[in-house]
């Protein structure tokens, strides 16, 4: 048992925080730092810095622009990342389909796909929900059906989140309705600029534009854009859904949140009521943050530890708690939610609102907190 | 950064567990032993003390054998796994610490020595009738004349207090500030009592009771009594982690076996869930317990404290949380004595209310928010 990080690990880190505060735009960062919404193109840009330096995803294999390090160095990463104000690597390209096409995909979609993704030349969108495929994945009926070489695709897909950015997106598509609904899914990528597909909006309860449903009808799709096996897509899901062991709570963002928050109380910090708040949501970020620590610094064989679920359930918790008290600090300035830019409420208080409605879907989406539950009851409990 | 025990730590915990098992093979045997005073089994505190357990935290020099924090946190949660009523916190981590942390060398070589050896047990009385955690010694006030001391007033509760020896006892010092005294049990007052989860207290009364000072006499201690006290919380921690995974193993495998409806109880999900919610809650309290014992080898007091109350707080709030699901996902048989479940809840409460509660942290931790920005895991 030691507390201090090695040597190399704190040199790591000091390495991170430098690159991070210096060399992305200072006017990116500030835009997350205070919580206001990044665009399309500073997401790309802060990306495409991290990649020149090797620095957005470095859990990918080597030759794919990854880095060797240890978990806990990708938890280094991570952290300063968030405490930086840095945008995260898009989670659909980074985190979701780069993994899946460097461990399933041909070595053909390998050269084609894993170069763009890293450097954000491709945008990725994620087609798995549909309106009646939430929690139950595997109900899901969007159709792909052989047409000599290629498949043909209909139905819909729902809350695609930045969809409307994206250029490519990968699918869980039915290829064989008759056997057990986890053994007759495949994984397809698919064009955006194809002939049928059509991105629809759906807006949001804080009023943005966040996600969207996509509708496929007769969408041709090559052959050569089917990942890994035919109908061996659920293993391609689980694969993608659950070998996350770094990251899976927002810790650095909701300590910045947290802290942010304190600078802006001003004199409420006076009333012991706040006080407590504020005190008892940092203990239990440090109590968070040394559970995500130790699962990281566990073993490294690539199994999730079984801490994973604690951390997104309780990561999650805590983000949306956080935003709570902002929003009760707040108070009656948060009603000028969608006041212009000349009102005279401070600027954080008017998001206050709309962060604490978006952030409730922080413990829906990446499997809901009730699965997360069921995880941890059934896997680690044995109930 | 390591959060793993290595080989010794791990054989420690086996070498302890396996001697309790001898003593605590289950329930009933605690109940037996705390029946009759003095409410622990001096065979086994013997064997504790053979094993080199009870003089852990002492140098080699004070006849003890200088282990570390994570050893004593080890052995700890290992008596909280099966509610030994042993006054190993009392006894050893507290008053032996505060015998270890102010008294002069030959001091501590004769008690340490004896307590490792568990030839004596001691007992600290720091707390006075209706006082609350650190809230000061005004209770007990001590008096010189020429270099004779004399210690007045009323202590309680005096965890372990009506077996012990000697009594290690914080008094106000006629000059300002607080001393260390020592005084032998036989030469007071002391009333025993059985505290809710049967381990036992006493109210104990000074009379114009000789009492010798430990450490320089007159010189303000309270700095280290104030360490060892949070030291002590950091402890009772892990002794309370070690009550909490029990109880969630006996949760779990009760939900696995009991039928009603014709089902097993783990068929329901409304159940399921909540014992999800308290293995979360000990996972938490299990990184900052792990947390909290290694900020002490850190050996900065004021790091110490920061960690006694963060670790407070959270194993307060956790002690709460699984202590009242396991009664309840229990049904009846939680609310019984003869069954180890409900008297873990009652311990759970005994420590926290004994080292200190969830307002205490909290009302300590909240008027220091504005002293930093952010509070990190890592320096
Ligand atoms: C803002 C946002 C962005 C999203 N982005 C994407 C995206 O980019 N791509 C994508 O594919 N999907 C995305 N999703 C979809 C998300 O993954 C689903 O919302 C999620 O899987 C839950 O499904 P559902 O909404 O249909 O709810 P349901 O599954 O219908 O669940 C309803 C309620 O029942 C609970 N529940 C469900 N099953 C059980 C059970 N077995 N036991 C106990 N409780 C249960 C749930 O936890 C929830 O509380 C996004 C969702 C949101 C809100």
């Amino acid at each position: 048992m030691q507390l201090e990080l090695s040597p190399t690990d704190a040199e790591f880190r000091d390495r991170m925080r430098e690159f991070f505060t210096t060399k992305v735009p200072q006017q990116i960062r500030d835009t997350v730092l205070e919580g206001r919404h990044l665009t399309k193109d500073q997401i790309i840009e802060a990306q495409r810095t991290l990649n020149a330096e090797g620095l957005a995803v470095p859990h990918w294999p080597t030759e794919w622009g990854g880095q060797d390090w240890t978990d806990l160095q990708r938890h280094l990463w991570h952290e300063e990342m968030q405490r930086a104000g840095v945008p995260i690597p898009l989670a659909f390209n980074a985190s979701m389909i780069g993994p899946v096409i460097a461990h399933f995909g041909t070595q053909e979609q390998k050269e084609r796909f894993l170069p763009a993704t890293a450097n954000l030349d491709i945008w990725w969108s994620q087609g798995f929900s549909e309106p009646d495929a939430g929690s139950d994945l595997a109900s899901l009926r969007t159709a792909a059906v052989r047409d000599g070489d290629d498949w043909v695709v209909n139905g819909q897909k729902t809350w695609t989140t930045l969809g409307q950015h994206g250029d490519w997106i990968f699918t869980l598509v039915r290829t064989d309705p008759e056997v057990k609904k986890q053994a007759g899914i495949s994984m397809l990528l698919i064009d955006m600029t194809s002939p049928g597909v059509e991105v629809r909006p759906i807006e949001l309860i804080d009023g943005g534009h966040e996600v969207n449903e996509v509708w496929f009808s007769d969408v041709r799709v090559p052959g050569d854009l089917l990942v890994g096996e035919l109908n061996g897509g659920w293993t391609i899901a689980k694969f993608l859904l659950g070998n996350e062991r770094v990251g899976v709570a927002p810790v650095g963002a909701t300590k910045r949140a947290l802290s942010a928050l304190k600078a802006n109380a001003g004199d409420l910090l006076d009333d012991p009521l706040v006080r407590a708040r504020i005190a008892e949501l940092e203990n239990d970020l440090l109590a968070l943050e040394l559970t995500a620590l130790r699962v990281v610094a566990h073993s490294s064989d690539g199994a999730p530890h079984p801490a994973s679920s604690v951390l997104k359930l309780r990561g999650t918790e805590l983000q949306q708690a956080v935003s709570e008290l902002a929003l009760d600090l707040a108070g009656p300035a948060s009603l000028a939610a969608r006041a212009d830019d000349d009102s005279p409420q401070a600027g954080w208080a008017r998001r206050a609102a709309p962060t604490y409605l978006n952030l409730r879907k922080a413990s829906i989406y990446g499997g809901s907190n009730e699965i997360q539950r069921q995880i941890i009851s059934r896997t680690i409990l044995g109930l | 950064m390591d959060f793993t025990y290595d080989d010794e730590q791990q054989a420690l915990r086996e070498a302890v567990r396996g001697l309790l098992a001898t003593t605590y093979a289950d329930h009933e045997a605690r109940r037996r032993t705390v029946a009759d005073d003095p409410g622990f089994d001096e065979a086994l505190w013997g064997r504790l003390a053979d094993m080199g357990v009870l003089g852990l935290p002492f140098s080699e020099d004070d006849g003890g054998v200088g282990a570390g924090p994570v050893e004593i946190g080890v052995v700890c949660q290992e008596l909280g796994r099966v509610l030994a009523p042993e006054p190993y916190l009392a006894s050893v981590v507290h008053a032996g610490g505060l015998v270890a942390a102010v008294g002069t060398p030959e001091q501590k070589a004769d008690l340490l020595g004896r307590l490792s050896s568990g030839e004596i047990v001691l007992a600290a009385a720091d707390t006075s009738p209706g006082a609350r955690w650190s809230s000061g010694t005004d209770g007990v006030r001590a008096s010189v004349s020429g270099d004779a001391w004399t210690l007045d007033g009323v202590a309680d509760p005096v965890v372990g207090g009506a077996r012990a020896d000697h009594l290690v006892v914080t008094a106000a010092l006629p000059d300002g500030g607080t001393g260390v005294f020592l005084v032998a049990g036989d030469d007071v007052d002391r009333t025993g009592y059985v505290a809710a989860d049967l381990t036992r207290a006493a109210t104990v009364r000074l009379d114009g009771t000789a009492a010798t000072p430990l450490g320089e006499p007159g010189r303000d201690l309270a700095p280290s009594i104030a360490t060892i006290s949070d030291l002590t919380r950091i402890m009772g921690a892990n002794q309370a982690l070690g009550v909490m995974q029990s109880q969630v193993r006996a949760t779990t495998d009760y939900l696995k076996s009991r039928k009603q409806f014709g089902v097993t109880l783990n068929t329901f999900q409304a159940l399921t869930f909540r014992a999800a919610d308290m293995y979360v809650s000990l996972e938490l309290a299990q990184s900052m317990v792990d947390w909290a014992t290694m900020t002490i080898a850190g050996g900065d007091p004021g790091a110490v404290a920061d960690a006694a109350d963060r670790v407070g707080l959270t194993i307060s709030r956790a002690g709460r949380h699984i202590g009242q699901e396991a009664i309840q996902l229990h049904g009846g048989i939680g609310m019984t004595a003869e069954y180890a479940v409900g008297v873990g809840t009652a311990h759970l409460e005994v420590l926290d209310q004994w080292l200190g509660n969830r307002g205490h942290h909290l009302a300590r931790l909240a008027s220091r928010v504005d002293d930093h920005d952010l509070v990190d895991a890592l320096s």
